[in-house]
């Protein structure tokens, strides 16, 4: 199968950056679109040129270290799949595609379709954890957790910070990331003493890099792991809940 | 090389507590005066970083990934054991540990797997408290389920992303002690050299993967937790990442290399589709528990397999081992396939498979409550091959997935270089020659939540690093020669990448180091992998500079490690006399094509010595004592 690819190509953050157009020839359906990438990298290194830089580790959807737009759509166009998990049979012998990196003020771009996310880990620091100390842990099955509600933080905690959300959202906000760990840990009992001081502190650090939600629901869209805005409702409701109460209540 | 294990006397139950009693404490305000380094940031690694953070110590942990949450612990699919007996099946320390011993064919060290398996209940309190949502059953209770190599229920999981779940508990954990100010976390920084003075491990020498930047770090400790080298393979079930480049180089520092060819070969990987593939995809074990194996009775058969009738069909690891049946041990499970496929037996479209087959599974249990357990598993199964396993059976071939081998340590974790501690899958300790399912994410939780957190304190305690700085002739000469390699790739300027060499080089260990092994084949990959190297430092073509992101010169300096590695694998599988779980000779097997073991003269841990460039590295013994567990031939018959 061959391909034409039109790749956003950047050589540093202080670089402009522009669409370079290469030619893709003998790539097979059963190659995902990252092995599609390295067949091509490997015909530009023959050729003596620079290949494209792109993120990725585990390939099987799971590392979060892979992403970027394919003709505008976060990890290309099927549902709730990475792109390394995005295989060529769903496309066409000819086709035409623009590879971009995630586009989000929060995410400067490093190279090509690298992008830096470190924000991300600055919204966990800010509170995404139970401050549990290693030793201090009581007997797992003394804590009961209702099947329904240990399902649907298993929901909520399957994110894999790829920060597809991000880039498919108009206001480039992070708040389906946000909320995923907000609703993951305010769902179980162990998260409940730090409930509000989380969801306060977390939120308050996402918008120091992101922009802010208005409910356009995009980003369940192009989320890999089909995380629920209902999420994003469920942070909603907590945030009012803290902002109404005094700080002792804040325990 | 002197090995002393420094085993805790005692009845095996009470070594870890005389121990922990015995080792030295590090007073608690004298703790933040000691820089202490980790390596990676997997789930031993993010977990020893965090609670050693919380304890006080000054803490540098680096991974090479963009955030610490993406190390490769992520990717586990099944679970965790633990002997909690919440089954009532009869679970026990005394069980765990002595399955684990036997499923690693005799080959681990004893006092250390008992410890392992009496923490293994300290774990899951941990994790709980947390908040990794293992999976519940309706009346809110931790629901278990069954890995190969054991007859009970204690394996805990959260549906098909254990080591996700785990890994978040231990990186939001890590992600406190950030913003506590008590860990520094480099990301997208690469491990090139260890430095050690006056006998001692001190610092590290690391390349900043977005910068270029050469930089030394100096601590009173070092802790590797860098993971296996699955990826002397090329095609492992490892992410693209994974590498040995850490262990590898600490081990020409003077670390002794424990049973290199001890590799594990998992036996339900998605089977490789052909040219341009670039990694393997595990199906977990856990799938064994409703999956059944089976392979067309007659070779060449290539009906589709719905049209295979039931007489037809060869459930063989059913037939072979009716008490332990579909749930054999991982290097059983393995061999086995490779036989079928041998005699022609294999199935899909290369005949390199056998079916995983859940038909009887739906009918007894409802699409439902399959789907509910293994979802998003099938799922993943359906993206890459395109097949819905729901009403065909799975297609599965084995890929080499874990090393048990790496770098030698004694009972504290430390290797045989002083302040040089390894934890993890990056060190030899407790699997022996085979490891059994969900024992990896337990054995990289104790280790680093559990473990290293106590012994380190004893070493800084003992031996009192004298204060130290990066000018220190030593750390020069580390990173001039890091530049100097790095110079040295980048201009050869030859003809070949650097995945062409990898791809050699995975293919030579699979064909001669792989799932089965003979003298003859092991002597000519000795030859082979010595003179891919040599064509590698003549004729690998690496691009760019080295100021920027450059992909190809970190893959191209991996790389060259493999290839020596990949040479002290084949040394290792030559020299061992004997199969042994994942290491199967096949002079040496059972009439029934087992393992056979040579207890008499192979009861040791082969520790390899690096002994510079041109000389063979010389081999080291540590006799391994089994007081407590009896020796006889594995069954699971």
């Amino acid at each position: 199968m061959n391909l034409t690819l039109h790749v956003w190509r950047q050589n540093g953050p202080a670089d402009e950056g522009r669409f370079v157009t290469y030619r893709v020839e003998g790539a097979s359906a059963h190659m995902s679109f990252l092995e599609m990438l390295d067949h091509l990298n490997e015909q530009l290194i023959k050729k003596g040129e620079d290949p494209i830089a792109f993120d990725s580790d585990c390939r099987e959807g799971i590392c979060g270290m892979c992403g970027f737009m394919i003709n505008g759509e976060p990890h290309g166009p099927l549902p709730a799949t990475t792109v390394c998990q995005l295989h060529m049979r769903h496309y066409q012998d000819g086709d035409e595609l623009w590879l971009e990196p995630w586009r989000a003020a929060g995410f400067p771009v490093i190279k090509d379709l690298v992008v830096d996310r470190s924000a991300f880990d600055r919204i966990i620091a800010a509170g995404g954890y139970i401050s549990v100390r290693t030793g201090s842990a009581p007997e797992a099955n003394s804590t009961r957790v209702p099947k329904i509600n240990a399902d649907a933080a298993m929901d909520a905690a399957e994110c894999i910070a790829c920060g597809a959300c991000v880039a498919a959202c108009p206001n480039a906000s992070a708040m389906l990331f946000t909320a995923a760990k907000v609703a993951h840990l305010a769902l179980l009992p162990q998260g409940q003493p730090e409930r509000y001081l989380r969801v306060v502190e977390m939120v308050n650090q996402q918008d120091a890099d992101f922009g802010h939600c208005t409910n356009h629901g995009a980003c369940q869209n192009a989320c890999p792991k089909a995380i629920s805005t209902d999420y994003i409702a469920m942070l909603n409701g907590d945030l009012r809940r803290a902002k109404f109460r005094r700080p002792t209540d804040l325990d | 090389m002197e090995l002393n294990a420094r085993i805790p006397a005692g009845p095996i139950q009470q070594k870890w507590d005389n121990h922990r009693f015995n080792l030295k404490l590090v007073n608690p305000a004298n703790k933040r005066r000691h820089d202490i380094i980790v390596v990676g940031s997997g789930l031993a690694g993010a977990s020893a970083a965090a609670t050693m953070g919380e304890l006080g110590y000054k803490v540098h942990c680096f991974c090479f990934q963009d955030s610490p949450r993406r190390a490769h612990s992520i990717a586990a699919q099944g679970g965790i054991n633990a002997a909690k007996d919440y089954t009532n099946e009869g679970d026990s320390i005394w069980r765990l540990f002595y399955d684990t011993v036997k499923g690693g064919d005799y080959r681990a060290r004893e006092a250390n797997v008992y410890r392992l398996a009496q923490i293994s209940v300290n774990i899951i309190d941990q994790c709980v408290a947390q908040g990794v949502p293992f999976a519940r059953d309706y009346a809110g209770y931790l629901d278990n389920r069954s890995f190969g190599g054991a007859q009970v229920s204690r394996t805990f999981y959260a549906r098909g992303q254990t080591g996700q779940q785990l890994l978040l508990g231990a990186y939001q954990a890590l992600q406190r002690q950030v913003k506590l100010g008590n860990v520094k976390m480099y990301t997208r920084h690469e491990m090139l050299d260890l430095v050690v003075v006056d006998g001692a491990a001190r610092g590290i020498v690391t390349r900043d993967l977005v910068t270029g930047a050469i930089t030394s770090h100096v601590a009173d400790a070092v802790v590797l937790a860098t993971g296996g080298y699955s990826n002397v393979f090329y095609l492992s079930t490892n992410a693209r990442g994974c590498n040995a480049t850490a262990i590898w180089r600490a081990y020409k520092k003077g670390a002794g290399f424990a049973n290199p060819c001890f590799t594990q070969i998992h036996p339900t990987a998605i089977p490789p589709h052909g040219e341009g593939q670039s990694k393997l995809t595990l199906m977990s074990e856990s799938l064994r528990n409703d999956g059944r194996v089976w392979v067309p009775k007659t070779p060449g058969d290539k009906r589709p397999p719905n049209e295979i009738p039931e007489s037809e069909r060869d459930y063989y690891l059913e037939r072979l081992y009716p008490s332990f049946g579909n749930l054999v041990p991982r290097d059983v499970a393995s061999r086995r396939a490779k036989e079928m496929v041998d005699q022609g037996k294999g199935v899909g479209p290369s005949g390199i498979g056998v079916y995983l087959d859940f038909r009887d599974a739906i009918q007894r249990l409802g699409r439902t409550v399959i789907e509910e357990r293994y979802g998003n598993l099938f799922d993943m199964y359906m993206n890459i091959t395109g097949e819905n396993p729901y009403e065909v059976p799975m297609r599965i071939y084995p890929a080499p997935h874990y090393t048990m081998g790496g770098l030698w340590v004694d009972y504290n974790l430390m290797s045989t270089i002083p302040g040089l501690h390894v934890i993890g899958e990056a060190n030899f300790s407790d699997h022996g020659a085979n490891r059994l399912g969900a024992s990896a994410l337990m054995q990289g939780l104790a280790d680093g939540y559990f473990i290293i957190p106590l012994t380190i304190g004893d070493y800084l305690a003992t031996a009192r690093p004298a204060k130290l700085d990066a000018s220190h002739p030593a750390f020069r000469e580390a990173e001039a020669a890091v530049r100097e390699q790095t110079r040295r790739l980048l201009s050869i300027n030859g003809s070949r990448t650097v995945t062409e060499f990898h791809r050699e080089l995975g293919s030579i260990m699979w064909n001669y180091c792989g799932m089965a092994r003979t003298a003859q084949g092991l002597e000519k990959a000795l030859d082979l992998v010595r003179d891919l190297r040599q064509q590698f430092w003549e004729d690998v073509k690496v691009p760019g500079d080295s100021g920027n992101i450059n992909m190809e010169l970190e893959h191209a300096s991996r790389v060259a490690d493999f290839l020596e590695l990949g040479e002290l694998m084949c040394r290792d599988a030559l020299h061992r006399n004997e199969s042994a779980g994942g290491h199967f000779r096949e002079e040496y097997q059972t009439p029934e094509g087992e393992a056979k073991r040579n207890d008499e003269e192979f009861a040791y841990v082969a520790v390899w010595e690096y002994a510079g460039p041109d000389a063979p590295p010389v081999l080291h013994k540590e006799p391994l004592e089994f007081e407590y567990v009896h020796l006889a031939q594995r069954s699971y018959k």
